[in-house]
């Protein structure tokens, strides 16, 4: 039986990362069409990625994005999951319930509601009204995982920091703070690769300027080409050093 | 000087409908080991909450060492607590943790260590400092946070049940260690506990709670022996009951009816003649006699062999008596089915209203 | 009462109030904006303000629409269903099987996340084309004599790329499910003479509900929002709800109707969370 699941679990584990194996080797690969049989190896697809000026930019905007996007949404998520541990109030299940929306609800929900209100408030679509979308949708990924780390952290904490004379501030950035942090180091590494790699509600707000995913979206149509291949290997290899440092500040 | 250390003036708190602290008015004398005794939900650690201003009261007044401190919240009071999960800090070390309340305070860095060094070296716990909570166990724990609280003498140290979560073999040890604590600092300590032989072994003077009330207080002395209510002499200690009916009084000794006995008692209370009246008795105030004698006859249904002691429950018509008899020389335990008499000194017997404990 | 619970109300609203007021500015009031215009009408470039249930009844009517709620409905059930069977046995072994690994394979879960959704999803074109990587391996090892171009293109394609795309959105609330199953329950129920499986189908199973449903409501949602996985992926018949509402607001430019099928959309997922509302899925997503 435990066999059973291990081959299985292999099994699926292939699957979810062919993909991401074919478009590594495509990336190295001379043809220009990507099909098999593979002709020989090279390197120059990642030179062109690298001097190619759309490209750039647009992983220059997807980085401002995901930036701001990501300390918005650990401000408000850290905001709202204090507020839903620590106080009761009139509405808390109907505010915790909501929070969630706008990652349960589908992106594209998210991305016409909100170009119809920037419409309706004259705001002009750009990187700005892209954050917002990103921002909002961060918000509750940064919520959940700090109010599950809230509520299993005892209320007496906090309480002993007072109890020891320190003010709410003090009690707050000295005991609250740190024993967060690791939470709120994943919750914002969440948000912030889910914006990075945000195509959905992007396309709705954005402007003229394009993200890394709405530049690779614009040359799709007209297919995929090795140097595609190429920046998205490096984006994984960046998002994977990304990753382990997270996970090596936030280990416990 | 001052003598009060804490005032509770008619000090209420409610949640919702429920009454958690109910008109509650005490004085806790500086330097006092001083102990609110009561099962859950009796307001004890609502009590305690109130003192140290992680709650504040619906109506009345609290005092710390004579200054009103009812709307000052928790950092403001210069009281500590020992919390009942301990809360030490998960992510600072043992150092770090005894340091805390030091390190919200403009210190020189050696003044820190060396007041720091000198609250482990009270908890004996030096050379532990690089230690992180989690590395350490329950009993250590439970002294980091002892020294944590002790480490800038604050006026008033309260303790939320500090040996709840530690094991039973380690519990008496560190009952020693507190109250060694508490003589050597002589900090004021306000304790909470359900555990009865706790409160009458560390106190100087308790109270013992329930529904939100101060049922008694006094010394562990007069809670044992003058039981202010049928309630409080059976939450402490163990204690016989008997139901009977008061026929004659003079002075304090009474004569009661129970069951087909005469038998003398003393008032605890005024109570008219004729009354219906419970009869309360400590286990090791009842003697044990051969046939014969006044008093209840019996037999000896059970006989638990002590040590220093030895328990028997005697059975005598319809009433069962625990009796506890302590071994002298030369006796013999009586085996069960043994026949019996069972009497008391009228002193040692007191008489309550039978309505008086709701 | 009022005096002593200043200090706390204080920091009520100092946490409380910035959430709640970007929510409701920036969220709810653009879900709301967009769900009046689906009862307006749209007519050349302008928008008429008034109350109409027009879109709605062009839905019900039309046949090309209505068989692409329906693809959708039957598509996102389909989808929610094989990423279930897929991921329950991957999230046990990852719970209790992974030992030393788990961490390495949890990233390797998360992985595919940290990748571009869009590549991703063309990958599978490079994979199942007509010069792919499927079929030179089909052609290679002798299975097939020449290429087909049956793997791509088509309702399979689609429903096995969302299966890839949404995976992981599926295996990560269960495997946290798988975690939080206290052992000493099925070694209970072990020793009360259950075998593995009643074990599996009346402890665990019951135990790990709340985020299995929560997965579930992700995948299905993501699926029936979708947009990209179609186009790029699916036959020419094969769109589903989320290109009629993309088509609306970009090129047909009738933001009227694209809202009447977005509250569509949110209609028929509202629905599933008030099935599933009282499980306690809301608070393991």
């Amino acid at each position: 039986m435990k066999k059973l699941v291990t081959l299985f679990t292999v099994l699926v584990f292939l699957f979810m990362h062919l993909p991401i194996i074919v478009i590594i080797i495509f990336s190295f690969s001379e043809g220009q069409i990507l099909a098999l049989p593979i002709k020989g190896w090279t390197l120059d697809w990642y030179r062109q990625a690298l001097q190619d000026d759309r490209l750039r930019t647009g992983l220059m905007n997807s980085l401002k994005v995901a930036t701001a996007a990501t300390v918005l949404a650990s401000i408000l998520g850290t905001l709202g999951a204090v507020a839903i541990q620590r106080y009761r109030f009139f509405g808390r299940q109907a505010f915790r319930a909501s929070v969630v929306f706008p990652i349960l609800l589908p992106g594209i929900i998210t991305g016409v509601a909100m170009l119809t209100f920037f419409a309706n408030a004259n705001l002009p679509l750009g990187l700005l009204t892209v954050i917002i979308g990103h921002a909002t949708f961060g918000f509750p990924v940064v919520f959940n995982t700090m109010a599950a780390r809230l509520a299993r952290l005892p209320r007496s904490l906090e309480e002993a920091a007072a109890d020891l004379g320190a003010t709410p501030t003090q009690a707050f950035r000295r005991v609250l703070l740190p024993s967060i942090r690791s939470a709120l180091i994943a919750g914002a590494l969440l948000a912030f690769t889910l914006s990075f790699d945000e195509i959905i509600v992007t396309i709705f707000l954005t402007g003229n300027q394009n993200t890394l995913p709405m530049e690779i979206w614009a040359r799709l149509r007209f297919g995929m080409t090795p140097e595609i291949n190429a920046t998205v290997t490096m984006v994984l290899v960046l998002s994977g050093l990304l990753v382990v440092t997270g996970q090596w500040l936030s280990r416990e | 000087m001052n003598d009060q250390a804490v005032i509770l003036e008619s000090v209420s708190r409610a949640y919702g409908n429920v009454r958690a602290v109910d008109n509650v008015s005490l004085t806790i004398h500086a330097g006092e080991f001083f102990t609110l005794l009561g099962s859950s939900g009796s307001g004890k650690t609502t009590t305690l909450r109130l003192i140290g201003g992680f709650e504040t009261p619906d109506a009345g007044r609290v005092l710390i060492g004579g200054v009103d401190v009812t709307r000052l919240p928790a950092y403001k009071r210069n009281v500590h607590t020992v919390f009942q999960d301990y809360a030490l800090f998960p992510h600072l070390n043992v150092f770090d943790n005894v340091a805390f309340a030091l390190s919200l305070k403009n210190l020189s860095r050696d003044e820190l260590r060396r007041q720091v060094g000198a609250a482990l070296e009270l908890v004996q716990l030096a050379g532990y400092e690089d230690r992180k909570p989690g590395q350490l166990s329950g009993g250590q724990q439970q002294r980091v946070a002892l020294a944590r609280a002790i480490v800038d003498h604050p006026a008033v140290l309260l303790l939320d049940e500090p040996l709840s979560a530690l094991d039973a073999k380690i519990r008496g040890e560190v009952r020693e260690e507190i109250k060694r604590l508490q003589r050597e600092t002589r900090i004021t300590f306000v304790y909470v506990t359900h555990d009865q032989e706790e409160a009458l072994t560390m106190s100087d003077r308790l109270a013992v709670m329930r529904g939100g009330r101060v049922l008694q207080l006094g010394t562990p002395l007069d809670v044992y022996e003058r039981p202010a209510d049928l309630f409080v002499a059976e939450f402490v200690g163990k204690a016989n009951f008997l139901d009977g009916q008061l026929t004659s009084q003079a002075g304090t000794r009474a004569t009661i009816r129970i069951a087909d006995q005469t038998v003398d008692a003393t008032l605890a209370f005024p109570i008219a003649t004729g009354a219906a009246v419970r009869v309360m008795i400590r286990p090791e105030n009842l003697r044990l006699q051969p046939p014969g004698q006044p008093g209840f006859t019996g037999v000896v249904t059970q006989s638990q062999y002590l040590g220093h002691a030895t328990q028997y429950l005697v059975q005598s018509g319809a009433l069962t008596l625990r009796v506890l008899e302590l071994r002298r020389r030369g006796t013999v335990p009586h085996a069960e089915g043994a026949a019996v008499v069972v009497n008391w000194n009228w002193e040692e017997a007191l008489v309550y209203p039978q309505t008086k404990a709701e | 009462m009022a005096e002593n619970a200043k200090p706390k109300r204080l920091g009520f609203w100092f946490t409380f109030l910035p959430p709640f007021a970007w929510m409701t500015v920036l969220y709810f009031v653009p879900l709301v904006a967009l769900l009046t215009y689906a009862f307006q009408r749209h007519e050349y470039v302008r928008i008429i303000h008034e109350f109409t249930w027009e879109n709605f009844q062009q839905i019900a009517t039309n046949p090309g629409y209505r068989n692409t709620l329906w693809r959708t409905l039957w598509i996102a059930n389909l989808v929610t269903l094989i990423d279930t069977l897929l991921a329950l046995p991957v999230a046990w072994f990852l719970a209790f099987h992974a030992g030393r690994f788990k961490r390495t394979l949890m990233i390797l879960v998360l992985l595919p996340l940290w990748s571009s959704y869009l590549v991703r999803v063309f990958a599978w074109r490079i994979i199942l084309g007509y010069n792919g990587v499927l079929n030179g391996f089909l052609v290679h090892t002798g299975i097939l004599r020449e290429p087909s171009t049956l793997f791509l293109y088509n309702k399979f394609s689609m429903v096995l790329t969302l299966c890839y795309i949404w995976l992981p959105f599926m295996v990560l609330p269960l495997t946290t499910a798988f975690e939080r199953l206290p052992t000493r329950l099925l070694e209970a129920s072990a020793d009360l003479g259950a075998r593995p499986f009643t074990t599996f189908r009346r402890v665990t199973i019951p135990l790990v509900l709340p985020g299995l449903l929560a997965g579930g409501l992700s995948v299905f949602s993501l699926t029936m929002g979708d947009y990209i996985t179609p186009s790029l992926i699916g036959g020419a018949g094969d769109i589903l709800v989320g290109n009629l509402v993309a088509s609306q607001f970009g090129v047909a430019a009738n933001w009227p109707l694209g809202s009447a099928f977005a509250a569509v959309v949110l209609v028929v997922i509202f629905c599933v969370m008030a099935l599933l509302s009282r499980k306690g899925v809301l608070e393991n997503l």
